[in-house]
């Protein structure tokens, strides 16, 4: 079926972002809130599909770019972030978003995850995050409690699992949030937050597994997540609140922007290469009189 | 080969080999001359034992060579290593206080400096570097004045101070040697050329520079690392983005992603992290995102010695990523050729979207030539292939990211144009990009899109050339190597020819495609084949074997981390063509 590619003039609508195929997530599955809370942010900040590319990982969220119209890479299990870098940094005039599960972001790509956030590139990452491996039909994931039964893990879980919050923390993030896939409005608030922020912006996401987690669901979530900004004391700007409240786990569960810095320059900023624009659009020869330099450095 | 002169330094890391040895590369590259070095060294930083051999002559140099004409010995390691080398008429320059000299052969000139009765020796350690350096110059016929311009450019960052105390020094050793010592019997040439000189790494970056790429990432691992730093010192200047990764799995993916974003991009490692791409150049061939990526080979398996050099890692970029998929792989012939394959594979990686795979290795990646600087050319023909790098006009038709065409190259547009939006995928996808497996896995969609990037193989061979045969047709061996070995064979060729044994040459450049037809034909009418590969299986006769069905009549094999030096090559043919053996591993006789 042949579908329009150009955008008509007019209001940014969600209609542009619907993805050349229906998603294959099962009914019910928290990634569909996930991606109609991207829709939405981008149409509330008016930006156009094809200034946008999404980058993902591989698993079940990792499908993300394949269900949204806008430049999509659906990357190796785990290399969704330096990809998007590579790619931010050889345009930086796109808004590059970043979307994985668990198990891709702090299992197989942890490494990249906690260098991707000093580097303090201005991408959003968004983690869909299920406490389980789901395309692989439910193993424990780095996010699993201890104790939770899976196909791995028989007589359950007995490796403490990540907090992906205090990691980002600690590793330099400059933006720091949670949000719920059962709170569409405060999490496409949350998202709009993330893309405007200048820098790294990292949002774990619970995206509750209906089929393979039956722990952690929307109906145990619901009572037990609190938003941030109904504490007015709340200050993200402090970073060692921020650590503090990241630890808070059980009956109550915060979700909301932790930390957000905003007077770290990001990479793009700081690299004088990119003073002269995008890479992509500088000339593919170097100046002859810099050439002619680099010869004579050798003679 | 022409009439060359060859220096040997040697001593500890950390005693000064380095410094001396630039001097001399520098008196001879302003002189005029041509010149090969290659450091032998060891995986330490402090310690051990380092040898450095520079090679000079009117003409190119194109390997070390087999032996010295003169030996500079730091320590009494090197002395007792490295004096059998040396044959009548060559000469030893040695401090006299701590180093003891061996036996020596016939017409050989031991040269005692008296250090301690020359120079302060509490204050300045090195001192008998530049003792010797000043002594070996003299003897050299190269007059006083272009040492001491070398020397004020070495050490000016230092201060006058330092420039004058060298200067000074060196005058020491100059004069001295004059008066003591014979002088060479003949002194070394001049001409009136200029060349540039230096390392393949060097060459590789500049070269990758020169062909446009605007993306470098790396993670440090010998012998690559050179690439890193020339592009970290020159990326700014260049308006090359320069980044140092967590890992070369990072580093990989990242050249990805921004060669994706539509520029050139190139990342350089060795064999270790090499194996860590390989998942990532499997992304580049089903995403058909060009990259470059430079594997420096050093001797393996796992860590291996990774000071020395090998040839040993052609199987690992033959087989590296899972699937079939179009690639290319190149080995550079010699440090000029470091330069200009660079701007060639991008050509190719361009036009058919698909990864590049450099085999350089340590020899050359290492190693530092004189190059003549036209040959550096910065504007090379750039053909970037079908990329839409403008806005699309409104249109009703779907723009199909992989669509079916004849060649099997579908013209691809970079993220960030109006009208092009798409999802590129390591998933199977359909011609729109769209995951087969989205929808309902299809048997039919899944072959029509391998045979579409298969289709590209037969335009990756009919834009590179075939290998060519050098020297004449008729010989009475043909030699075959690929890479790094070219200048050695060629050099092993001429000391056959000397000793009555016509020798001819097939060197391969290109890996991937091979062009087997070709290589069957000039094979089959040759008298004798030899295979000389830097490895233990030979692993370019395992591939040609496997490509051509040819098998070699003999072999001449190399794996001890040293890289072959021209005897290794001719005594190898003398036995095999006396029929003694089908396989040759010459010794390394230089303890390194």
């Amino acid at each position: 079926m042949a579908t329009l590619n150009i955008v008509a003039p007019g209001p940014i609508a969600m209609a542009d972002f619907k993805g050349k195929v229906d998603p294959d997530w099962c009914p019910g599955c928290g990634d569909f809130g996930v991606l109609a809370a991207v829709q939405k942010a981008l149409v509330e900040l008016q930006i156009p599909n094809h200034r946008v590319a999404t980058v993902s990982g591989i698993g079940c969220s990792s499908n993300f770019p394949g269900f949204i119209n806008t430049y999509g890479m659906h990357t190796l299990h785990g290399r969704s972030l330096p990809v998007a870098s590579g790619l931010k940094l050889a345009n930086h005039e796109l808004t590059v978003l970043v979307t994985g599960g668990d198990g891709d972001g702090f299992g197989i790509g942890c490494g990249h995850f906690v260098h991707a956030m000093r580097r303090n590139i201005n991408l959003t990452y968004l983690v869909l995050d299920n406490q389980i491996y789901g395309l692989t039909t439910g193993q424990t994931s780095p996010t699993s409690r201890i104790g939770m039964k899976t196909k791995s893990n028989p007589y359950g879980n007995e490796d403490a699992p990540v907090n992906p919050l205090t990691l980002a923390l600690s590793a330099g993030a400059t933006f720091v949030a949670r949000g719920f896939s059962g709170d569409q409005k405060h999490l496409t608030e949350l998202i709009k937050q993330a893309i405007q922020h200048k820098g790294f912006s990292f949002l774990d996401i619970f995206s509750p597994c209906v089929t393979y987690n039956k722990d952690n669901t929307f109906q145990w979530f619901r009572p037990r997540v609190k938003k941030l900004e109904d504490n007015a004391e709340y200050d993200a700007t402090n970073w060692v609140a921020a650590m503090e409240k990241a630890t808070v786990w059980g009956d109550e569960i915060p979700i909301g922007k932790f930390y957000e810095s905003t007077d770290i320059p990001s990479l793009e900023e700081t690299e004088p290469v990119l003073d002269a624009g995008p890479l992509i659009n500088h000339e593919l020869h170097i100046p002859p009189d810099v050439a002619k330099k680099f010869v004579e450095e050798l003679m | 080969m022409s009439e060359t002169f060859a220096i040997g330094i040697g001593g500890a890391a950390g005693q000064g080999v380095a410094t001396p040895g630039d001097i001399f590369a520098m008196i001879f590259s302003r002189r005029g001359l041509h010149l090969n070095a290659y450091n032998a060294y060891q995986s330490i930083i402090r310690g051990g034992h380092t040898f450095l051999t520079i090679r000079t002559g009117i003409e190119p140099v194109e390997c070390m060579g087999d032996g010295i004409d003169l030996l500079i010995p730091l320590n009494q390691d090197t002395m007792d290593r490295h004096l059998r080398l040396l044959t009548t008429g060559g000469a030893c320059i040695y401090n006299a206080d701590t180093i003891k000299p061996g036996a020596a052969a016939d017409g050989v000139q031991l040269c005692a400096l008296p250090v301690s009765k020359m120079a302060d020796i509490t204050r300045n350690k090195v001192a008998q570097n530049t003792l010797a350096l000043g002594a070996a110059l003299s003897m050299m016929g190269v007059g006083f004045q272009s040492l001491e311009s070398v020397i004020a450019g070495q050490f000016g960052r230092k201060g006058e101070a330092v420039v004058k105390e060298n200067v000074d020094l060196a005058r020491t050793g100059y004069e001295y040697a004059t008066a003591n010592f014979k002088p060479f019997a003949r002194p070394l040439p001049m001409t009136e050329k200029r060349y540039a000189v230096l390392s393949g790494n060097a060459a590789m970056a500049m070269g990758g520079a020169a062909a446009g790429v605007k993306f470098y990432c790396a993670y440090p691992m010998s012998p690559s690392t050179g690439v890193l730093h020339w592009m970290a010192g020159h990326g700014r200047k260049a308006g090359i983005m320069v980044r140092q990764m967590e890992d070369e799995i990072g580093v990989i993916n990242m050249a990805i992603g921004a060669a994706h974003a539509g520029v050139r991009s190139m990342c350089a490692t060795s064999g270790g992290g090499f194996a860590l791409m390989t998942e990532g150049l499997g992304l580049s061939a089903m995403a058909e995102i060009p990259v470059v990526a430079i594997n420096c080979m050093r001797a393996g398996p796992s860590t291996g010695v990774p000071t020395k050099t090998e040839q040993g890692d052609l199987w690992q970029a033959l087989g590296a990523a899972f699937g079939d998929f179009p690639r290319v792989i190149a080995a550079p012939l010699n440090i000029g050729d470091c330069f200009t394959l660079m701007a060639e594979i991008f050509n190719v990686t361009d036009r058919f979207q698909c990864p590049g795979i450099v085999l350089c290795d340590l020899l050359l990646s290492e190693g530092r030539l004189s190059v003549d600087p036209k040959l550096l050319d910065f504007i090379p023909e750039i053909d970037r292939g079908e990329l839409i790098t403008t806005n699309g006009d409104f249109h009703e038709e779907e723009y199909l990211r992989y669509k079916f065409t004849e060649s099997g190259v579908s013209p691809r547009a970079i993220p960030g144009l109006l009208g092009y939006t798409h999802t590129v995928a390591s998933d199977e996808h359909e011609e729109n990009g769209v995951l087969i497996s989205d929808e309902y896995t299809n048997a039919g969609k899944r072959r029509a899109m391998m045979d579409k990037r298969m289709r590209k193989v037969a335009g990756i061979e009919a834009m590179v050339p075939p290998p060519v045969l050098e020297g004449p047709q008729d010989a009475q061996v043909t030699l075959v190597g690929w890479g790094s070995t070219d200048g050695t064979i060629r050099e092993a060729r001429a000391r056959l020819a000397e000793q009555g044994i016509t020798a001819n040459q097939l060197q391969i450049r290109w890996l991937v495609p091979l062009h087997g037809d070709a290589i069957l034909k000039i094979l089959r009418a040759a008298k004798h084949t030899i295979l000389v590969e830097n490895n233990y299986s030979g692993q370019f006769a395992r591939y040609l074997r496997s490509e051509t069905s040819f098998v070699a009549d003999g072999h001449i094999r190399k794996y001890d981390g040293e890289p072959f030096m021209p005897h290794h090559i001719a005594e190898g043919v003398r036995e095999q063509l006396s029929g003694s053996t089908t396989l040759s591993v010459p010794t390394h006789e230089v303890m390194v």
